[in-house]
């Protein structure tokens, strides 16, 4: 199965380690043999429906089950009343908000979940949807974030004590306001922006589901669902259900998906399992695809006003003020003590005297969520702004958009450098990277052609960006979510034929850790990564840790496997002098094999020392049989991965349509265990990225319908909307982690909407005046953009 | 209404209700599980299945309309332990990720190869554009219809 191409070779024939390693996980996805959740079918399974809001804001004044009940095939219907008697009307958030489970009161956006049917199918359960009747009165609702404090703005959480507005959390700031002010007050260029990152939808192919199926005889619940933090959503369930924590076994089989929108618990899910509990019977809900956009974790939605400065042509400052839409209900994704989430890496990739990061939420009538779409919380919001305001600068200044960034790049000698906002930026050679960029781009010639098209009325616009993310998240000593530690557990289990089985806590959603994981065994042990099994996905087999998300799963989680292995590695030399009749100092490694130094034909194998862990041979003294270990990794600080990305554009000067003729993404996201692998992270993340830029939106009317409920509105890329990518690499290994890596996945979504926005406006600068546009660029606001009317999407 | 369909060889007969959509069908009566619903809308493309040889969205047909038709899934491209050359394909090429669209776009690459055994890049960005993949960005698949193209053509010189 496991065919290579360039892998060094241990002591065996078989490749081991690091390289271009087919997948092992594609075995059972070509054939159609992936085991998804709504593949599962348990016996005695019924099968639950979400009746939702019509509206967005709205008072219940009754709701009438008795026909729904009445139906032949419908077992139960659960409205709040009934959780209110179990506890669970209401849960909280990952924000220590709460969120109506099901709606008592009143509904607060469309879409929200008010009645939970169960029934013996499918079908039935949804033709019951239909006999619940609801008497609503509509209530005024707020749908625009600057609109919502406005004095007679309608109070959307009248649950809460205390709240008398709709500010959802009090302003966070970050940086320094008096030396941002000095800076500006210096400086020779000021620009001011308005720049919204609307909202928008990680939409996973496969939906949001679970089957839940609690066991009244032994009080065990075995939850299945696809999510991305199995440890976590156990604790969470076993506070919110009051249940017993080590009798919930959550169970992640392959998920289709999950791009930030698998990590919260959802409503669905909690009556799922009270449904379970009730009935004493499994029950699987699945969502369908406009539950899944209207109601299941958004993303972004930042409101940012923005100037940014520059002195002897360098930038020196950044202020931002930030309006954050979190719905209604504030679910926000982010560690416990950054209510912005790590937006304050505003500062960018750049060297600055000073900044001043101001950032306040807002409750509207919109679904709750503020998930990280394949991003490290809020920092794409992050990189998006101070990408289009270095673009703003340098049209102001009348330099090349590359030359500024050039000129105030934080230069290698800096590293380890220490932010204005509070980072501390592990390693890069920024410039070494843009030119890498510059040079698959062609970026002169690029100019040139530019220039020569503009001559004949053609409209092309050559787009750059530079991001730099923190990913991994993180020490302890900062972060944590609802309490809970952000580190990642690791159990490796060499058998005795040298064989091994590694346990992770991290989640794959699609991102290859079986095969990955694998290699960073092998790499470590010299085991080939075909006889290293990854275990992950169930809460009873694998340890305490976080899952993935925010690019974590190699910085965390596949730190913990390369310390695990040396823990192996350490033990496998004690047993090794053992057998060599030698001391420990007196050994040597290569991989997969001890041996005597100055006698290097003298050795053990790994597979040989594990033999001898499990045998009756004497063991070194003190030492326990067997050749396993176990450890929680703790990561010292975040890693820093960064890139240079070109966009080059071409706009239909009839229709303003705008196509992407060419991608060019140069990341350096340190050492590349499955290169391959991370080529793939990377297409992935662009086609994302130009989904958001240009097409990707949820928005809604001044009452609150959500107006891209389905994929005939909400537009994802196709094929033919995504170029052919260029991709390019600088390795700068991240000095902390054991491996060296820094974690790839999220970068390129980060990336790339700054790149295509900052062409789309060089395209349209000289010749319309252009200097502004909002995402997503569709050809109508491009259009009206090139009317001089720019149209923002709220 | 009773319903008779031949999927993957095997004639499959059922009693169903008329408005019983074919990707259901195929999911629960011979419970072959790899065609994957995703959208509900005929966008996405994970439903994607042969009938009579030409992709059609399982999702957005009627069970019922398949009477006397024949119906290819995923789950027939091996066949005697021999991949496809367009399984082998993705996985020589990366060209999944998640896996949740694979059967949808293995099913329409097939049906591309048939017709066109060797087709350019905007032909292959053209016949999966009625299909969505979130992981991949798209250019694996172009590469790994590409393989498949040449691997098959090879082969059939080889016969």
């Amino acid at each position: 199965m496991a065919v290579t191409e360039n892998l060094p070779s241990g002591t065996s024939e078989r490749p081991i380690g690091f390289g271009r390693l087919k997948r092992k996980e594609d075995a059972r996805f070509i054939r159609g043999k992936g085991n998804y959740l709504d593949d599962l079918r348990l016996p005695g399974m019924v099968y639950g429906a979400m009746l939702r809001s019509p509206y967005a804001h709205a008072k219940i004044v009754s709701i009438d089950t008795s026909k729904a009940l009445a139906h032949p095939n419908v077992a139960a219907v659960v409205t709040a009343k009934d959780l209110e008697t179990l506890g669970l009307a209401w849960m909280p958030t990952i924000s220590y908000d709460t969120q109506a489970v099901l709606a008592g009161d009143k509904v607060r956006f469309q879409g929200q979940e008010v009645a939970f049917v169960i029934a013996t199918d499918e079908y039935s359960a949804n033709d019951a949807l239909e006999l619940i009747d609801v008497e609503y009165e509509p209530l005024p609702a707020v749908v625009n974030a600057r609109k919502a404090l406005d004095p007679d703005a309608p109070l959307i959480r009248d649950d809460k004590a205390g709240q008398r507005d709709n500010l959802a959390s009090p302003t966070w700031e970050a940086g320094d306001q008096e030396s941002t002010d000095r800076a500006f007050a210096e400086a020779d260029t000021v620009v001011s922006r308005d720049i919204i990152y609307p909202r928008c939808h990680p939409a996973p192919l496969e939906t949001c589901g679970m089957v839940a199926d609690f066991n009244p005889e032994t009080g065990q619940l075995n939850i299945y669902n696809g999510n991305q933090a199995p440890h976590a959503h156990r604790t969470v369930y076993a506070h919110v259900a009051g249940l017993a924590e080590h009798m919930i076994r959550v169970i992640c089989n392959d998920i289709g998906g999950g791009f930030g929108n698998k990590v919260p618990v959802y409503p669905g899910y909690v009556c799922a399992i009270a449904g379970s509990i009730v009935a004493g019977v499994p029950v699987k809900w699945i969502e369908n695809r406009s539950e899944n956009l209207m109601s299941t974790g958004f993303a972004r939605d930042y409101l940012m006003r923005s100037e940014m400065c520059s002195k002897d042509g360098k930038i020196t400052g950044l202020r931002v003020d930030v309006t954050a839409d979190h719905g209604a209900f504030d679910s926000t994704a982010q560690p416990t003590k950054f209510p912005a989430g790590f937006f304050h890496i505003v500062c960018g990739s750049y060297d600055l005297q000073a900044s001043h990061v101001k950032v306040k939420a807002v409750y509207t009538n919109k679904a709750p969520g503020g998930v990280a779409y394949r991003c490290s919380f809020r920092i794409t919001e992050a990189v998006y702004l101070v990408e289009r305001m270095v673009d703003a600068l340098a049209l102001e200044m009348g330099v090349d958009p590359i030359e500024l960034r050039m000129r105030s790049f934080i230069s290698p000698e800096q590293f380890p450098y220490e932010t204005t906002t509070g980072w501390t930026y592990d390693s890069g050679d920024y410039a070494k990277t843009m030119k890498v960029a510059m040079d698959i781009a062609g970026y002169d010639d690029l100019r040139r052609e530019q220039e020569e098209k503009r001559a004949r009325g053609e409209l092309m616009g050559i787009g750059v960006s530079f991001f730099t993310e923190g990913v991994g998240a993180g020490p302890r000593k900062h972060m944590d979510i609802l309490g809970l530690a952000m580190n990642d557990g690791a159990d490796l289990r060499v058998h005795p034929s040298g064989k091994a089985v590694v346990s992770i806590s991290a989640q794959t959603q699609g991102q290859g850790h079986e095969t990955t994981f694998a290699q960073i065994v092998a790499e470590e042990l010299g085991i080939p990564p075909e006889d290293v099994q990854v275990r992950h996905g169930d809460t009873d087999k694998s340890p305490y840790g976080l899952g993935t998300y925010g690019s974590r799963s190699t910085p965390v989680s596949g730190a913990a496997v390369a310390v695990v292995s040396r823990k192996v590695r350490d033990k496998a030399r004690l047993i090794a002098a053992t057998m060599l009749e030698t001391r420990p100092e007196d050994l040597a490694w290569e991989k997969g094999r001890w041996y005597v130094k100055g006698d290097p034909e003298k050795g053990a194998l790994i597979e040989e020392i594990a033999e001898r862990a499990y045998s009756g041979e004497a063991m070194p003294a003190g030492m326990e049989g067997g050749l396993d270990a176990q450890v929680i990794y703790d990561p010292p600080n975040l890693t820093y991965p960064y890139g240079a990305y070109i966009a080059v554009v071409d706009i239909d000067p009839e229709t303003a349509h705008v196509k992407i003729r060419r991608f060019i993404a140069v990341d350096d996201c340190g050492v590349r265990i499955n290169p391959m692998v991370v080529d793939g992270q990377i297409h992935g993340g662009l086609a994302e990225g130009i989904g958001i830029a240009l097409m990707e939106v949820i928005t809604f009317d001044e009452e609150g319908n959500c107006l891209n409920s389905s994929f005939m509105d909400y537009l994802i890329p196709t094929a033919l909307e995504c170029p052919d990518f260029e991709l390019g690499e600088t390795v700068t290994p991240c000095p902390h982690h054991p491996l060296g890596a820094k974690g790839v996945g999220e970068s390129p979504n980060v990336g790339s909407p700054p790149a295509i926005v900052n062409a789309v406006i060089d395209a349209l600068h000289e010749t319309h005046g252009v200097d502004h546009v909002d995402m997503p660029c569709t050809p109508a606001r491009v259009w009206a953009a090139m009317q001089g009317r720019p149209e923002p999407p709220q | 209404m009773h319903v008779s369909i031949v999927i993957n060889g095997e004639e499959v007969s059922r009693d169903i209700e008329p408005r019983m959509l074919l990707v259901h069908f195929i999911r629960e009566t011979p419970g072959l599980t790899g065609t994957h619903w995703g959208c509900d809308t005929s966008n996405c493309g994970a439903c994607v299945v042969l009938m009579d040889g030409k992709p059609v969205k399982s999702c957005t047909t009627l069970a019922v309309m398949c009477e006397g038709h024949e119906i290819h899934t995923v789950e027939s491209l091996e066949v005697d332990g021999q991949l496809d050359p367009i399984q082998q394909g993705f996985h020589e090429l990366h060209g999944l990720q998640c896996g949740f669209c694979t059967p949808g776009m293995l099913m329409t690459t097939r049906a591309l190869l048939d017709e066109n055994p060797d087709p350019t890049d905007l032909e292959i960005r053209t016949a999966i554009s009625g299909a969505i993949c979130r992981c991949t960005g798209y250019k694996n698949i172009v590469s790994a219809v590409h393989w498949a193209a040449e691997h098959q053509a090879a082969a059939k010189q080889e016969v």
